[in-house]
């Protein structure tokens, strides 16, 4: 899957987000994660096609079988939707 | 910058109609403009790929009749806005969300997730035209009713655009 690399200087954890390029909580998680320096992989999944859409939606019913977005995973840990305590508290 | 600025004027003018449309039915926009904004941008992007405004907090399908129901506004935003006090991604809230009653924060979606991957299920187009005037029952006219607010009309046809919520005739369905 073709995520997009953002570095950061907070780097202890692996941080993956799957993501929707147009909607509001999934940019707010976004802008939480870039406001703590995170570095971390994320992929607009609205934006992807054929079978890289179908591996994408495919990974994020195994983390969250809700399949809704945004779908964050940090290290083991999955966030669904935006919550900004659990996500500060898991990157603490 | 100001909020607005920040946006292409078409996102401005969509913001504007959906605000006085949402006032004029009895719904409130999101006050958090800049969030609002962002989620018009979105409506507006998926409309551009679509040709209809799917929700931008969930992934669409892609083809008209599998994402029905999440044109904006959805067929689960005010049993949304009831329980939560905001709609799905919120754009739409009411009092018990702006004075604070209900926590400020995303909310679980009420929409089957299998639709998420093979899109809405039900049989399609339950609206059939009747053109002439058919009498059901001791009922003169059908009775249509708008899936996204509940409006009932009875008349021969669905109206062409739900006077209370701004819904397309095609999401009207058959009730009587
Ligand atoms: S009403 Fe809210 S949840 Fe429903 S489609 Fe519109 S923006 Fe999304």
């Amino acid at each position: 899957m073709n995520f997009t690399h953002v570095p950061g200087t907070n780097n202890k954890h692996k941080v993956t987000l799957y993501a929707l390029s147009t909607c509001g909580w999934c940019r707010k998680t976004k802008e939480l994660l870039d406001s703590q320096n995170v570095e971390y992989d994320y992929i607009y999944v609205d934006q992807c096609q054929g079978e890289e859409r179908t591996r994408a939606t495919a990974a994020v019913r195994e983390l969250n079988p809700r399949g809704s977005f945004p779908t964050l995973k940090i290290d083991d840990e999955v966030v669904a939707g935006f919550d900004e305590e659990r996500i500060l508290e898991l990157l603490a | 910058m100001s909020q607005t600025a920040k946006y292409p004027p078409e996102v401005n003018t969509l913001y504007e109609r959906l605000k006085r449309e949402a006032e004029a039915g009895g719904y409130t926009l999101n006050p958090d403009k800049e969030f609002t904004l962002s989620l018009v941008q979105g409506l507006i992007d998926n409309e551009k790929r679509f040709g209809y405004m799917a929700c931008p907090c969930r992934l669409a399908y892609g083809e008209k009749d599998k994402d029905i129901d999440i044109i904006c506004p959805c067929y689960y935003r005010d049993q949304d806005l009831e329980e939560f006090g905001a709609c799905y991604c919120c754009l739409y809230v009411n009092e018990d969300w702006t004075s604070g009653r209900k926590p400020h924060k995303s909310i679980p979606d009420r929409r089957p997730p299998e639709f998420v991957l093979s899109g809405f299920s039900e049989p399609a187009a339950s609206i059939e035209t009747t053109g002439t005037s058919k009498s059901i029952g001791p009922l003169p006219y059908p009775v249509w009713r708008c899936k996204v607010c509940g409006y009932l009309a009875a008349r021969n046809e669905p109206p062409g655009v739900c006077p209370v919520c701004k819904a397309k005739k095609d999401r009207f369905e058959r009730f009587i």
